[in-house]
């Protein structure tokens, strides 16, 4: 119960001030699960063999990975190809402007249509478009942001346009929680956290590789060769590897199985 | 695994509380004292035993916040079992003692904020503490034509094409965002809703159907937020859960209210039910009476500006002081709704007076409101002197980009825009006309008015201006050279479609009631968007450029 005190931490100063910014890491996930239901989110990852949405995405990009070969559930994620770099706070409006949001994501002709317009809201600085006018897909399946990566609205278009475009992971120093949480409740991309400033040491078009091992996780950027850690996915893991929101809580018995 | 730890935990429940708040809640002064009483109720007299809590506010830092993260997942039913023990023995060893507070007999290790109590009620839970997740019970479910297609259609995905959803009642669907416009898509998306509703016989679905005349539709209301208020379904010590990042404006009422996103819309509409991890607080004191040049919309952007875009991100804020207890119950909403515009999962203003009298003819359910223990433990306080601030702005291209107004008195501006969930509301239309009648100028640039809700274009054009000789906001705004007011929606805040009315279409400077100027948030990517106070906005439009509003109103 000793730890329930530390969370006292009551420290009255006037807001003119200069704020020191409260910096807990083990809140940046928005789930938190026991370790036995863990397991067993981790045990039997679902195939919905019907849907647009990609609720067992990353599972499939899980067994599809090299490292991923062996049947145990704890093998290694790995996630391989170009990134595409970005900065601080970059808003959904940036992901996916609002005049796309008529687009339904769970309709699959739409959803196919929300991804040809992932990043489009970004401003003219960024020279290297995200999704080649035309395209459907983006060459880049890896996202590097900086600080509070998917801020602003709750659109879970934002999630979904990266997914649909081909995005398997996000790598992001901080995220804005809703962005986070919708990430992980439909399984879109997977939203990683950098332990450094990754969006300064990596450049647009460079190959990288993402492994999320039980005790390490890593990106390797192959063009600088150098390698940078991640923070492990934390509490939200057992949800992603679920598959999202709804086939947690049936592996939970929240909710019927959907045979039934 | 949850389940059968929300079984064994659901008989717990705060009961005798429960009954005690419900008695007094009509009552004038409801302080926390209510529910230290409460407290003593529930709690077994053997936590005397536990140390007192002061030993633990003075060594604050050195134990950071993730030590207890990494506690086991579940400390409740550990709590549970050591409070039964502790009972028996204590029952036969130590009398009473009258004059005991709480704060020195363990009381302190279970004070919790008002975000945590709702959580704890909204759970079936006795105790919670910051950082456990846990399946709350949801009161109010709100969606809209944005996201409500796409919830529904996870909804149908998962559940099953002939699905109903939980409850009729709780949930209330508002189309809002793209309504006057011929995008076929986006009216299409209405018609989704309507089929939805119909199908369900979802009890509040406030529609719309002749596009060319809002007010031929007496159900359609307008923006979310603003109607959800209007219409009675914010009440205090409820869950009310929204696809929509600004439902956090509802936390104005004492209630927790955030945003989600569709497929976890989609989950609440089968089960009423999501998994939700418990929020530390910050609680911002303010204090001091406010100058009549500002408004609530100054005192958020002052927080934005001081804690960041991201200085509250996975956490409640809670408003309380003098100064949050005189305000009225839309200045409330302002405050709490750009929470979200730092990061907040939910803001949060404790019910009281204004807030019963405001839904006495709102709502005829019962509701029970929750307050912060005085124990209750805050990530982190800040006192703010409100007499001491003065009229701000958010500069391009992001919400905590604060600057004084006068500090951008050179900045030319092409437009204003008031309007939104925001700064579109009945005392925000008051207030520029307030403005607009004492200058007894004309506006220099475009200015476009957006009502929030048909309530509030009601209002601007029937509800005299407090002295302003009998005239109504409409003549103010028309004598003032304004646009008139549009059809309430969400209009430009967020862009839309490019038919949206005061869209901006063009790389122009503009000065917004609204809560966002990110990058082509209002339309096109190169545009600037300056946010500001109804006050800040209507003195802006009279001089051309970004204006104290003290330059007419002193």
């Amino acid at each position: 119960m000793a730890a329930a005190a530390a969370f006292s931490t009551l420290s009255p100063f006037k807001l003119s001030s200069p704020i020191e910014t409260p910096n807990f890491p083990s809140l940046s996930s928005s789930f938190k699960l026991t370790s036995s239901a863990a397991a067993a989110a981790a045990a039997n990852s679902p195939t919905h063999p019907f849907g647009p949405l990609k609720f067992n995405r990353i599972a499939r990009f899980a067994t599809a990975a090299p490292s991923a070969a062996s049947s145990s559930a704890t093998s290694a994620t790995t996630f391989h190809g170009l990134c595409y770099v970005v900065g601080d706070n970059i808003d959904t409006d940036q992901i996916i402007p609002a005049e796309y949001l008529t687009l339904v994501p769970s309709n699959p002709d739409e959803y196919e249509k929300l991804g040809s317009y992932a990043l489009i809201g970004l401003p003219s600085s960024y020279t290297n478009r995200f999704v080649e006018s035309g395209a459907t897909k983006t060459k880049y399946s890896i996202l590097i942001g900086g600080d509070n990566f998917g801020c602003g609205s709750s659109r879970e278009h934002a999630p979904v346009a990266l997914g649909a475009a081909g995005v398997a992971a996000v790598v992001a120093e901080s995220y804005a929680r809703i962005f986070f949480r919708n990430s992980v409740a439909t399984g879109e991309v997977y939203p990683l956290e950098s332990e450094g400033r990754l969006c300064d040491e990596c450049s647009t078009g460079d190959v990288v590789t993402i492994e999320l091992g039980e005790s390490d996780c890593k990106l390797i950027n192959h063009t600088t060769g150098k390698e940078y850690g991640l923070k492990p996915i934390g509490d939200a893991g057992p949800v992603i590897e679920a598959g999202g929101i709804f086939a947690y809580a049936r592996k939970a018995g929240m909710i019927p199985s959907r045979d039934a | 695994m949850p389940l059968s730890w929300l079984l064994c935990l659901s008989i717990w429940r705060f009961s005798a509380n429960q009954r005690s708040w419900r008695k007094k809640r009509r009552s004038s002064r409801l302080s926390f004292h209510i529910d230290l009483f409460c407290f003593g109720q529930h709690l077994p007299m053997g936590s005397s035993a536990l140390p007192p809590t002061s030993s633990f506010l003075s060594d604050k830092k050195d134990v950071g916040f993730s030590s207890f993260c990494t506690q086991p997942s579940f400390p409740c039913s550990a709590q549970v079992s050591k409070k039964m023990v502790s009972k028996k023995v204590v029952s036969v060893m130590t009398p009473q003692q009258s004059e005991r507070k709480p704060s020195t007999t363990g009381a302190v290790k279970t004070g919790m904020t008002m975000t945590e109590k709702i959580f704890a009620r909204a759970s079936e839970k006795s105790q919670l503490i910051p950082g456990e997740n846990v399946w709350v019970n949801v009161d109010i479910l709100m969606t809209h034509d944005v996201c409500g297609p796409g919830s529904i259609g996870i909804f149908k995905k998962e559940f099953g094409k002939n699905a109903k959803v939980w409850d009729r009642e709780k949930i209330v669907i508002i189309p809002d965002h793209y309504i006057f416009t011929a995008d076929e898509r986006a009216n299409r998306n209405v018609d989704i809703l309507r089929d939805f509703c119909n199908e369900q016989d979802i009890k509040y679905f406030y529609d719309i159907k002749d596009l060319g005349n809002f007010k031929a539709n007496p159900d359609y209301k307008g923006v979310c937020h603003v109607a959800l208020a209007q219409e009675g379904h914010c009440r205090p010590g409820e869950v009310l859960l929204g696809t929509d990042s600004h439902t956090c404006t509802a936390g104005a009422f004492g209630q927790f209210a955030t945003g989600i996103g569709n497929t976890d819309a989609g989950f609440v509409l089968g089960t009423g039910k999501l998994l939700l991890k418990v929020p530390p607080t910050l609680r911002f004191v303010m204090d001091g009476e406010m100058p009549d040049y500002l408004l609530a919309k100054d005192l958020i952007l002052q927080i934005i500006g001081e804690i960041s875009v991201a200085g509250a991100t996975y956490k409640a804020m809670e408003f309380v002081g003098s100064t949050v207890e005189s305000l009225t119950m839309e200045e409330r909403m302002t405050l709490c709704n750009m929470v979200v515009e730092a990061g907040g999962k939910n803001g949060i203003v404790p019910a009281d007076s204004t807030t019963f009298k405001y839904l006495e003819d709102k709502t005829s359910l019962p509701y029970e409101p929750v307050y912060s223990d005085g124990q209750a433990r805050f990530l982190q306080e800040y006192r703010i002197d409100v007499s001491k601030l003065e009229p701000l702005v958010a500069k391009p291209h992001s919400p905590d980009n604060r600057a004084l107004a006068r500090e951008c008195k050179d900045v030319k501006i092409d437009r204003v825009y008031i309007g939104s969930c925001t700064g579109g509301k009945t005392e925000d239309f008051m207030a520029a006309a307030k403005l607009f009648h004492a200058s007894g100028k004309r506006v220099k640039v475009p200015t476009f008015l957006v009502p929030a809700t048909q309530k509030v274009w009601m209002d601007v054009y029937s509800l005299p201006v407090p002295g302003a000789g009998g005239k109504t906001c409409s003549q103010i705004f028309e004598e003032a050279g304004c646009d008139t007011p549009a059809s309430p929606s969400c209009g430009a805040c967020l862009g839309g479609p490019r038919d949206t009315y005061a869209r901006m279409n063009e790389a122009q400077v503009c000065v917004s009631t609204t809560n966002r100027n990110f990058p082509g948030r209002m339309g096109h990517k190169e545009g600037q968007i300056y946010l500001a106070s109804p006050y800040t906005a209507a003195a802006s439009a009279l001089t051309g450029f970004v204006t104290d509003p003290r330059d007419f109103l002193q």
